[in-house]
């Protein structure tokens, strides 16, 4: 049933479809707004690959994966506000050249641990390295205490209370409430204009696809195998002799970085970053992607992404006071109905259906990666 | 609609009339009471392609309708319908029904960003009423600045903002700070103050200000205590135990959102009743709306500070106060900023009609000098730098939810949001 190929002939269509559809098919359908939301929803998707790592193959549910999505984003945005706070933009201010809302914080020069991020390399380095460090910290705390399951979830959630809270307590150094804002340009190219916006979905899309090989070699390596043994029966391979705590650290980072990216990502496409991509509400809503989508499956988890959001871009647009409702029941429906999501409508539904219609009367394995944990 | 507000509007026409020129005296007796669309081409009020015809015209109006910022907005949305509604009711603009199309920001910041994008570019909105937190503002700011869209911003704010794409028609700090400063200085004889407040950019600047002027412009004034608390926070009782032990003459709050409640019960539970005066309780933040949460017997006899008060009893707030409860029930109160948010459409209506365009450019250009004669808070006009010119009231809080106001300053208060000595 475990294809030894790093990608069966069914999993190279799925890219292939999923590839057409960002790169071809949404680009030449959707008007120049649209597919900038479009790009936005995309970074969203980097977090559910990520979840669909963690959560779906490894068991570890982490409420908290707007941290990571929020500490590259950030990253991303010091280097940008930096490049935008030049001594000219900001002459109006009491100390020219430091962002605007440390001078409205009356701060009168750069704190040191904003000095790195004047350099792109190092910022670039620090979308990455920043989450990971952290994930890696809350990792070891718990993972090798064997902390797990909802004690692992709820952890995760305060975390992401506590980053929320930390950011707007110390405006001076993070923007506060407001964020950073007012993001102009990378390397002096105008991130603002419309085909600024339609080259960085593109980069976006290329990083996605970088981001979904990636997890695909994951799960098809011995580790995948491992992470999926260990959410079924994780004693079971702690008395193999494995060091359960080491993978599980591991793909949590991985996780992380991924969300690292796309923070980047939505940062440079939306043009700021601020608090309310960190909280809890965020990385709920994250975790909503990746059930939608189909835990279990990490294309899936990308369609997941872009359905939900666009639902409520679209919901919001037509029904402004009852969208919240709508979406609300439609997250109660496909946890009820399907609780595979979208991708096991598919392989459980769909795609036996379509075999048969061909004719092709070959016997279809059940979901490829067996029943779901907990 | 009242009587009242079409004369106003009648005195409004000629008074321009006049200033045109001597025949327009006599050519405003004949002045039709609605500009008719057809004495205005679509192909010549609206050169760049806004979402104009020959009888409609489309704006957007961008608030919160869900999530935690709902309830502040709501306001705002309501009396911004009213003006449409009133607007509409008399001709519209040019000749041109008003339209809108409502987008929720949803209390979320890069949703904000991305309506306003909407607005802009899909829909072609000539005008925008929204955002209410200055989050909301900051995030719209750029999307604004790029396609050239222009924005009516209700909120009373902190300043140090001046952008040629937003009319700001809440107060900015300093005109609402000083003069209730003053104020509480010359009646009460207050000398010592407390400055407490929510954690971010508007209560801080805020007190910046105040803590400059109290200390630079008030004789023999001091600052005791400032002190800032998290959003939503409700432990109040150390802060006030500092006070008692401070014994400053002021308490000045800043406090925002559901923090009031907590803040305003626990001073009376430790036994600072603001009806005491002892010390005054002087503040910023609570209009009538925060005034239904906190409960008017938890707050009766504090000081609040700010342009508009439901209770104020000129002619245009009685037809106004009453033209609201008409459309949004019996029951509703109407705070400082739903007031400012209901003068953005007029604002706008009055410039569109001065420059004779819909363009932003040339409503942009026609924009300073705009004045209001039919604002509920009297007469406004907006100055250079896009903000306001009005007076500043304050009010004490009293039992039943309103505020009887005690003190109006004497002349419009002029804006000023980049204020040299304050920085």
């Amino acid at each position: 049933m475990q294809s030894s190929a790093f990608m069966s002939r069914k999993e190279i269509i799925g890219f292939v479809i999923l590839a057409a559809l960002i790169f071809v098919i949404f680009p030449a359908v959707l008007d120049n707004f649209r597919l900038n939301l479009f790009g936005k929803y995309l970074t969203y998707a980097f977090v559910a690959v990520g979840l669909a790592l963690c959560w779906g193959a490894g068991g570890i549910l982490s409420l908290g994966q707007g941290v990571f999505f929020g500490l590259g984003g950030y990253c991303m945005a010091m280097f940008l506000k930096l490049e935008a706070s030049t001594p000219e933009n900001t002459a109006i201010q009491s100390t020219p050249g430091i962002p605007d809302f440390m001078d409205w914080n009356q701060l009168t020069e750069l704190p040191w641990w904003w000095e790195p991020f004047y350099s792109l390399p190092i910022a670039l380095i620090a979308v990455v390295a920043v989450p990971v460090m952290f994930a890696f910290i809350i990792g070891v705390a718990m993972f090798t205490r064997r902390v797990g399951g909802v004690y692992f979830a709820i952890i995760t959630q305060a975390f992401a209370a506590i980053m929320t809270i930390l950011i707007i307590g110390q405006q001076g150094y993070t923007g506060g409430v407001n964020g950073i804002t007012d993001l102009r340009t990378l390397l002096g190219w105008d991130i603002r204009t419309d085909e600024a916006k339609t080259v960085l979905y593109f980069v976006n899309g290329v990083l996605l696809f970088a981001v979904l090989l990636v997890a695909q070699y994951v799960r098809k390596s011995k580790l995948g195998r491992l992470l999926i043994a260990m959410r079924d029966q994780e004693d079971r391979v702690r008395f193999s002799g494995y060091n359960v705590a080491n993978f599980k650290i591991f793909i949590f980072c991985l996780g992380a970085a991924f969300a690292g990216i796309g923070g980047a990502m939505f940062t440079l496409q939306v043009g700021f970053m601020s608090p309310t991509l960190v909280g809890i509400v965020p990385s709920i809503e994250m975790v909503i992607f990746c059930a939608v989508g189909g835990r279990l499956s990490i294309l899936g988890a990308v369609y997941g992404a872009l359905l939900v959001n666009w639902a409520k871009t679209s919901l919001s647009e037509s029904f402004p006071e009852l969208w919240l409702l709508g979406l609300g029941g439609l997250f109660i429906a496909v946890v009820m109905v399907f609780p595979n999501g979208l991708a096991g409508v598919w392989s459980e539904k769909i795609e036996p259906r379509l075999l048969e219609i061909m004719g092709k009367k070959k016997s279809v394995a059940p979901a490829p990666d067996g029943a779901p944990a907990e | 609609m009242s009587d009242q507000n079409s004369e106003s509007e009648n005195n409004h026409l000629s008074r321009r009339a006049v200033l045109a020129g001597g025949t327009a005296l006599t050519a405003s007796l004949f002045l039709p009471k609605n500009l008719r669309a057809a004495d205005f081409p679509t192909a010549e009020v609206n050169t760049t392609g806004l979402a104009v015809t020959d009888d409609t015209v489309t704006i957007g109006i961008l608030h919160s309708v869900t999530g935690t910022m709902a309830i502040s907005e709501t306001g705002s949305v309501q009396a911004e319908k009213l003006a449409i509604e009133q607007i509409n009711a008399q001709g519209g603009i040019l000749g041109r029904k008003i339209e809108y199309i409502q987008e929720d920001g949803a209390s979320d910041w890069p949703t904000f960003a991305e309506k306003a994008r909407k607005l802009l570019v899909n829909d072609k909105v000539a005008s925008v009423m929204g955002c209410w937190t200055s989050a909301s503002r900051k995030a719209v700011l750029p999307v604004f600045e790029q396609h050239n869209g222009f924005l009516y911003y209700p909120t009373f704010y902190e300043g140090l903002e001046e952008s040629p794409n937003v009319i700001y028609t809440g107060q900015e700090a300093t005109q609402q700070i000083i003069a209730g400063l003053d104020w509480v200085n010359q009646t009460k004889g207050a000398k010592s103050f407390y400055l407490l407040g929510s954690d971010y950019i508007w209560p801080r600047t805020s007190n910046k200000i105040a803590r400059k002027h109290i200390e630079n412009f008030m004789e023999g004034c001091e600052v005791v205590g400032e002190e800032y608390y998290p959003l939503g926070h409700t432990q109040f009782n150390s802060v006030i135990n500092k006070i008692r032990l401070r014994k400053p003459d002021v308490i000045y709050a800043i406090v925002v959102g559901g923090s009031n409640v907590a803040f305003y019960k626990q001073l009376i539970a430790a036994g600072i009743d603001p009806a005491a005066e002892k010390p005054i309780v002087l503040t910023i933040s609570v209009t009538e709306d925060e005034i239904r949460g906190i409960g008017g017997e938890n707050i009766a006899g504090s000081y609040a500070c700010m342009k508009y008060f439901q209770s104020l009893e000129n002619e245009n707030n009685l037809a106004f106060v009453k033209a609201f409860k008409e459309m949004w029930g019996d029951d509703i109160v109407i705070g400082d900023v739903t007031q400012a948010a209901y003068l953005g459409p007029w604002l706008w209506k009055a410039a569109v009609e001065k420059a004779g365009s819909f363009d932003v450019d040339k409503v942009r250009e026609a924009s300073p000098g705009i004045e209001l004669t039919t604002a509920p808070e009297g007469y406004v006009k907006v100055h250079e730098n896009h903000h306001l010119w009005s007076k500043t009231r304050v009010g004490r809080a009293l039992a039943d939810g309103q505020y009887e106001v005690v003190f109006e300053t004497a002349e419009l208060v002029e804006p000023d949001p980049f204020p040299e000595g304050y920085q």
